[in-house]
């Protein structure tokens, strides 16, 4: 079989493989392939993002094709094909939410970050972009932040400019606690 | 006060551990449809309450549940349909964060009603909050007796599990849901076979919305009967409605089907009226995909009488000036709005949401976009809005799934009712680039009803 990329060096730990067996209980016994979705939601949690290796990676344990898991991959937004900052803020950018001024929040973090939606910040820390209804239309605006999906409603710029200079904050503690 | 069947307990703290929601009569239905009643009881009783599919449809769903196909050998399966995406609704999103429980309770006795030993919730992504809340509520429903092998000593074994999603509107249409759920791309199939007689597995499938699920409970406990009692017609029980926009209270309200969408809109117990005392100029009824209408048709009917919250009466006047009850998903608009730029970010959302199987809606949506994107920026052109018609009308009825006509419906529609605002956007681009187009007549006093009929 042809492999686009080499597979051998990522290692998925004990932890998330009895996560991955936990899941595949969930199913009859030929449809391991449903677990599909919730593994590639544990792989983003646990690296950010879904690399083609780890794609592969997850096609060797579900004995699936390559193919099966970019085609899934690839057609639900969620799963990040290139790595994102370590906060992605998603703003919600449909319609009821724009009645009450997502736009002017989007702006607002692209002024706030200074970079364009998709993008990184240098530091990696963030990046953001506007995504499809969150069906939080009554709290609009609304953003959540990927990977966690911590969610964060009625959104004004000063609560915006508190939220990222406090994850910024936290970011910075935790490194101290490291050094 | 309307009745409540769903929210009564929505405040009471704590109601969502299993504790509170069982000392609140929580898991009732469950022990008297599993000890009492037959499964035919159980479909039969909602057959009887003449409840509707919740998700948009509006499919009986008893009538659903009697569809489902009994082959020997082979096993049967409920879905729980809780990707909701559909713009303008948050109330599944609210139901299960508050009140998990009561979804948990439905699902038991709709899965026991329709023979299922294994059923599904499946969740969208990115609502990971309320995903570990349903795990919560099922690991203490386990824990307490109500899942798992022999039920209350009934004999009757459950499993239920949480499905995440991965962030596809499509997924809400139900046999791409069942392809979501089987780990593949959300590709709606082609009906028939319908998912009653092959869905989920090649296997008999129901898939229904969270808060049909939800209503299964009252329904149970206090009977057909008592929930045909409320509403109006058709229309039984009552119906959470998403009220979003420029409205006071923005939030989730339960109604009794019937009331009235002015009071609707304007009574201090739903929407308190229109947000910094401005006006109506137009309303999204249930969802993104439903028409849009002005502030005039929404209120009342083209023979003069009040406008109600119901099926029949919200789609009174069928496309030429009526909508649909669809979700619920009640967006308002106040005078300031521009429909050009909200007809195109409601098209840019199925551009972005169409899963490309069927061409007239690729091609379509992202046409639409286009065509609204230029009349939104100035460069429209006067024959743009008979391109729109004319896309619209090809998509519409040409695809394998909804998507295609929810696409089609909310731009038909705003050109329909307001084809002014869409010109003047062409004959003064510059002027609207600067501001928008006002209230101008929507909220006049109806014409008569053979005019909007000629329109």
């Amino acid at each position: 079989m042809l492999k686009i990329s080499e597979t051998d060096e990522i290692i998925f730990t004990p932890e998330l493989l009895v996560k991955f067996n936990e899941i595949l209980l969930r199913y009859p016994e030929d449809r391991q392939k449903s677990a599909l979705l919730p593994i590639l939601h544990l792989v983003q949690a646990e690296y950010g993002w879904v690399s083609s290796p780890l794609m592969d990676k997850v096609a060797d344990f579900l004995q699936l094709k390559p193919i099966e898991v970019y085609e899934v991959a690839t057609f639900y937004s969620m799963f990040f094909l290139k790595p994102p900052g370590k906060y992605m803020l998603e703003v919600c950018r449909t319609g009821p939410c724009c009645l009450v001024g997502a736009e002017k929040i989007m702006k607002h973090i692209e002024e706030k970050l200074n970079v364009k939606e998709g993008e990184v910040t240098a530091d990696g820390l963030f990046s953001w972009r506007g995504v499809e209804c969150l069906a939080a239309c009554g709290m609009g605006p609304v953003l959540q932040i990927a990977p966690e999906y911590t969610f964060y409603e009625n959104l004004t710029a000063a609560s915006v400019d508190e939220l990222i200079d406090r994850l910024r904050l936290t970011t910075a503690e935790k490194a101290q606690i490291i050094l | 006060m309307g009745r409540k069947l769903l929210l009564e307990n929505i405040n009471v703290p704590g109601i969502n551990s299993f504790e509170v929601y069982r000392k609140h009569g929580g898991y009732r239905a469950v022990e008297k449809a599993l000890k009492t009643m037959s499964t035919e009881d159980v479909v039969e009783e909602v057959k009887k309450s003449g409840l509707r599919g919740r998700g948009g449809a509006g499919f009986p769903t008893g009538m659903k549940w009697s569809f489902l196909a009994k082959p020997e050998g082979k096993p049967r399966y409920l879905v729980c349909n809780a990707d909701e995406s559909e713009p303008g609704t948050f109330k599944d999103r609210y139901l299960m964060t508050h009140i998990p429980h009561l979804l948990i309770e439905g699902m038991i006795v709709a899965s026991y009603a329709l023979g299922a030993k294994t059923s599904y919730i499946y969740v969208r992504g990115e609502m990971m909050p309320q995903i570990r809340i349903l795990e919560r509520a099922i690991a203490e429903a386990k824990a307490e007796g109500f899942l798992g092998k022999n039920i209350l000593g009934t004999g009757y074994d459950l499993e239920l599990y949480v499905q995440p999603g991965g962030g596809a509107y499509i997924c809400g249409e139900e046999t791409a849901l069942i392809e979501s759920l089987e780990g593949k791309r959300g590709n709606p199939r082609i009906k028939p076979p319908f998912p009653a007689i092959s869905g989920l597995y090649n296997c008999p499938t129901v898939v229904n919305n969270v808060e049909s699920i939800a209503a299964v409970v009252p329904i149970i406990n206090d009977g057909a009967e008592e929930y045909a009692k409320l509403g109006i017609g058709r229309s039984t029980g009552t119906k959470l409605i998403s009220a979003s926009g420029n409205i006071k209270n923005p939030g989730v309200y339960e109604i009794e089907l019937g009331v009235p969408v002015e009071e609707f809109i304007y009574s201090d117990e739903y929407c308190g009226g229109m947000a910094n005392g401005k006006r109506l100029k137009a309303v999204v009824a249930g969802g993104s995909s439903v028409p849009i209408l002005p502030a005039n048709l929404i209120l009342k009917l083209t023979t003069g009488e009040n406008r109600l919250m119901s099926y029949e009466s919200l789609a009174e006047g069928a496309f030429a000036s009526g909508t649909m009850m669809g979700s619920g998903g009640f967006v308002v608009f106040d005078e300031d709005q521009c429909i050009v730029r909200n007809t195109w970010n409601f098209s840019r959302f199925y551009h972005h949401e169409s899963c490309g199987q069927c061409s007239p809606c690729r091609e379509g949506t992202g046409w639409m976009e286009k065509v609204l994107h230029r009349l939104e920026y100035g460069h429209g052109k006067l024959s743009d809005l008979d391109l729109l018609v004319d896309v619209a009308k090809k998509i519409e009825g040409n695809t394998i799934c909804p998507l295609g006509d929810a696409a089609a419906w909310p731009v038909a529609s705003a050109i329909r009712h307001f084809r002014d605002e869409f010109e003047w956007h062409v004959s003064h681009a510059e002027e609207a680039m600067g501001r928008n187009y006002g209230l101008a007549h929507y909220a006049d006093p109806l014409p008569k009803a053979e005019t909007i009929a000629a329109n």
